[in-house]
């Protein structure tokens, strides 16, 4: 009969309007600023810079390699490469960028820079409450503001980041060995060099000790905390220190 | 003690006209007691828009607005400084002078309507005889505005929305008008406290002579109620601001504090119609059993508009908007012929002087009467629950 | 000559101009509306009620709607008005001069141009009721019949034509030789 519709429609619309006020779990808003959703893993927004440590300066793993730059669909990547080079957490001596600046209002997460990145520097960040009066200024993030320690990458993506810890703690560990090995290797080749030639004078022996005393320094050291500690210690020289073995070299 | 209480607004404005030179008396009076009325709904059309806004959150399991004073019932001040500070956009191939006066022309006569309602015992802004034929005219007249806002803006979606709201306001009319001839004929008058006086309880009765309380009374409240509800453009007859095809129908082209007006007489428009529904069906400011008299009257009035207000946010938060057909077949072939059908049974029921011998009669006849008509309305079909088909639903796997 | 009298006869006289003189024909149409808001305000200041308001509920609510609405729909394009004829001028001059003639003949013929000395006392709407069912029982009975066949006449146009039927025209495709 016509309005029958209409009366169980009213019933049910009622029954939620009283049942809203006495059974909590009926209400899904979550009322935002106070009670949070927690974020899932996958969750992305916009990309910010690994570094590890707790220095930006040093520990960025960005290399410079621009790769991210030229993928970028809407080109809101700009990235200056350093004059000059620093050492990685391998040891090894690389650029890294001196202007890493995103536009994040050009950004669409899209996440290409992240796959494209052969060093994980650069992965997906979960803030979004990014809203600014100064939309241009406001919205260009420069290299300081994109950094983020590696503790926070493992905070937000937990998995993502132990398994590339992982990978970059054996890769470590392999270079370390090799750089033991080559320099135990040296040191025999040193040792029966300096045996084989009994005739040798002291000064040969110095000449021969004083680059292996002095070229793996930045990557024969063992242990990680001395790794961390190298590049620390030519921290106040960033721009010096490299150029010493790249004049030896 | 509760005859003071009960008259402690006629008193008060006694008070104050007794206080001004007899020359300005009057006009003192008309002044005061619109300015009341005015900010008396003012005040209520806001505390509805959060109300309503609540109320059908709580239908669909939300919170509703709860962050603008306490329990957000502040809301409506946040959103009328918005939109008194926005800016004011006319399209420029638009008619400005229509433009600018639709709004005006739609809320003057709204606000007009109110004069007529008794709001509690000598609570009239406007005692005369033809006050219902005033509250019809007024309203007849917002159909133009409703013309001029749509036609005035040059948007196609405006003028449809405003073709829309003509065709529905016209249909919905002549039901909503029909509807009350039957308590004119009963209570012989057409002055709206004359319409209150005769659903009193008389002398040594219990309960209220209410026009609801009869069946043709209960028939004619529905049918107006109903066309109230369209004549007000709220759902489920809101097709003329059907957001998901015309965006807003006749008020796109308005912005800032002139949509605040089309919204206000919207609201209003409803207060309105709710009041004139209480006067004519739901005894106006009289209580309801005759025990219940020390209640002052305009709280009963006041109680009594709330509460078909709540029935308008209830029905808008439950149902969909119709489609243009059915709207116009509900009008023509429900409402018109119900209405007329109310006439005859009401000149039955007085003959028969009510009593058992009129329920006896009219009962039945409506009662066919509404089944039949709704079966012709939608026919013999069942609606039955939706079978959806998805792809590959069927195919051997 | 009360203000109010002022007022409203000058709603009139204004609305009647613009109705006569507005280039747009849906102003025209909106400034007759004038008119009609201005002769019930003059019926209501006059003491006629229920003749003001029905008035207002009647071309205010209805007629005006359907003047604007045939204005929208016939309208071929834009400033496409048909031109008045130079003599058709005066044939219209003329019309209204005899009904302004006959109307003021009339009024003097019932006043003798003299203001009332006593306060007229208006029929109330029961009265007017009563007289309707009483004396004009015959003339409200004819202009019910009138209404009746008009709005048959109305229900029938917009029938469904029929192939081949009595009502309206021949069908779409089915078209008659020339």
């Amino acid at each position: 009969m016509l309005g029958v519709g209409i009366i169980k429609g009213l019933a049910e619309t009622g029954r939620n309007f009283i049942g809203s006020y006495f059974d909590r779990d009926r209400l899904v808003t979550v009322e935002y600023p106070e009670q949070r959703v927690p974020l899932r893993e996958n969750f992305r927004q916009f990309p910010f810079l690994v570094h590890d440590g707790q220095d930006a300066a040093i520990g960025l793993r960005c290399v410079a390699c621009q790769i991210c730059e030229k993928e970028c669909p809407p080109q809101c990547i700009y990235i200056e490469k350093s004059k000059d080079k620093k050492p990685d957490h391998l040891g090894k001596p690389q650029f890294f960028p001196a202007v890493f600046n995103i536009d994040i209002s050009v950004c669409m997460s899209c996440q290409i820079c992240v796959e494209v990145c052969p060093f994980d520097a650069i992965k997906m960040d979960q803030d979004f409450e990014l809203s600014t009066a100064d939309r241009f200024g406001g919205l260009l993030l420069g290299k300081t503001q994109l950094a983020r320690p590696n503790t926070h990458f493992q905070r937000i993506h937990p998995r993502e980041a132990a398994e590339i810890d992982t990978r970059r703690a054996d890769e470590r560990q392999k270079a370390e060995a090799k750089a033991k090995a080559d320099a135990e290797a040296k040191a025999k080749a040193a040792a029966a060099a300096a045996a084989g030639t009994a005739a040798a004078t002291t000064t040969a022996a110095v000449d021969a000790a004083k680059p292996v005393g002095a070229r793996p320094a930045p990557t024969t050291v063992p242990g990680p905390a001395s790794a961390r500690a190298l590049p620390g210690a030519g921290a106040g020289t960033v721009p010096a220190a490299p150029s010493e073995p790249g004049g030896q070299v | 003690m509760a005859a003071n209480v009960d008259q402690i607004f006629v008193h008060l404005m006694q008070m104050m006209v007794d206080r001004v030179p007899d020359a300005v008396a009057p006009w003192v009076r008309a002044a005061v007691g619109v300015g009341a009325v005015l900010g008396l709904f003012g005040l209520l059309f806001g505390l509805t828009t959060v109300c309503e806004r609540k109320g059908i959150a709580r239908m669909q399991n939300r919170l509703g607005p709860n962050r603008v004073g306490p329990f957000g019932f502040l809301q409506f001040a946040a959103d009328g400084i918005k939109s008194l500070t926005k800016e004011d956009v006319v399209p420029r191939s638009a008619d400005r002078v229509v433009h600018y006066l639709a709004p005006l022309a739609l809320l003057t006569p709204v606000v007009l309507t109110f004069l007529v309602l008794p709001f509690g015992r000598n609570m009239v802004l406007m005692h005369v005889d033809t006050g219902l034929l005033f509250f019809f005219a007024a309203g007849a007249s917002t159909e133009l505005a409703v013309f001029m806002a749509g036609w005035s803006s040059r948007n196609k979606y405006s003028l449809l929305g405003a073709m829309r709201a003509i065709a529905q306001m016209i249909s919905y009319e002549l039901p909503f008008i029909l509807s009350t001839v039957g308590v004119v004929m009963i209570a012989g008058t057409l002055s709206t406290v004359g319409i209150v006086e005769s659903q009193a309880a008389r002398p040594g009765e219990w309960l209220a002579r209410w026009n609801l309380f009869t069946p043709w009374g209960l028939a004619a409240f529905l049918l107006f109620l109903i066309a109230a509800f369209a004549e007000a453009n709220r759902s489920p007859f809101d097709l003329p601001e059907g957001e998901s095809e015309i965006v807003a129908g006749y008020f796109i082209e308005y912005s800032g504090f002139k949509f605040a007006l089309f919204f206000m007489a919207e609201y209003l428009g409803m207060f309105a119609s709710s009041g004139m529904a209480v006067t004519l069906f739901l005894g106006g400011w009289t209580a309801p059993v005759a025990a219940l008299d020390w209640i002052p009257s305009w709280l009963w009035f006041f109680g009594k508009l709330l509460a078909l207000i709540a029935l308008f946010i209830w029905v808008r938060g439950t149902t969909p908007r119709l489609r243009m057909d059915q709207l116009m077949d509900f009008a023509w072939k429900f409402m018109l012929p119900l209405a007329l059908l109310i006439l005859p049974v009401v000149a039955v029921w007085h003959y028969l002087g009510g009593g058992w011998r009129g329920w006896l009669f009219c009962t039945p006849v409506l009662a066919a009467a509404y089944v039949l008509l709704g079966r012709a309305l939608v026919g013999r079909r069942r609606i039955q629950r939706r079978v959806y088909r998805y792809a590959g639903e069927g195919v051997a796997s | 000559m009360t203000p109010w009298f002022l007022l409203f006869g000058g709603l009139v006289v204004v609305g009647a101009l613009g109705a006569m003189a507005l280039r747009n024909p849906v102003h025209c149409g909106l400034s007759l509306v004038v008119t009609f808001v201005g002769l019930a305000g003059t019926y209501l200041d006059l003491g006629a009620d229920f003749l003001g308001l029905a008035q207002i509920l009647v071309y205010v609510g209805a007629v005006a709607i359907l003047l604007v609405f045939v204005m929208l729909l016939t309208r071929t394009g834009r400033g496409e008005s048909p031109e008045v004829r130079p003599g058709g001028w005066w044939w219209g001059g003329l019309v209204a001069a005899l009904v302004a003639v006959g109307l003021v003949g009339a009024l003097a013929s019932v006043s003798g141009w003299k203001p009332r000395s006593e306060p007229m006392t208006f029929p109330t709407v029961r009265d007017l009721g009563v007289a309707l069912m009483t004396d004009f029982v015959l003339p409200l009975q004819l202009v019910g019949v009138v209404l009746t066949a008009a709005m048959i006449g109305a229900a029938i146009l917009a029938l469904p034509e029929r192939r081949g039927g009595r009502v309206g025209r021949t069908p779409k495709g089915e078209e008659p030789e020339q």
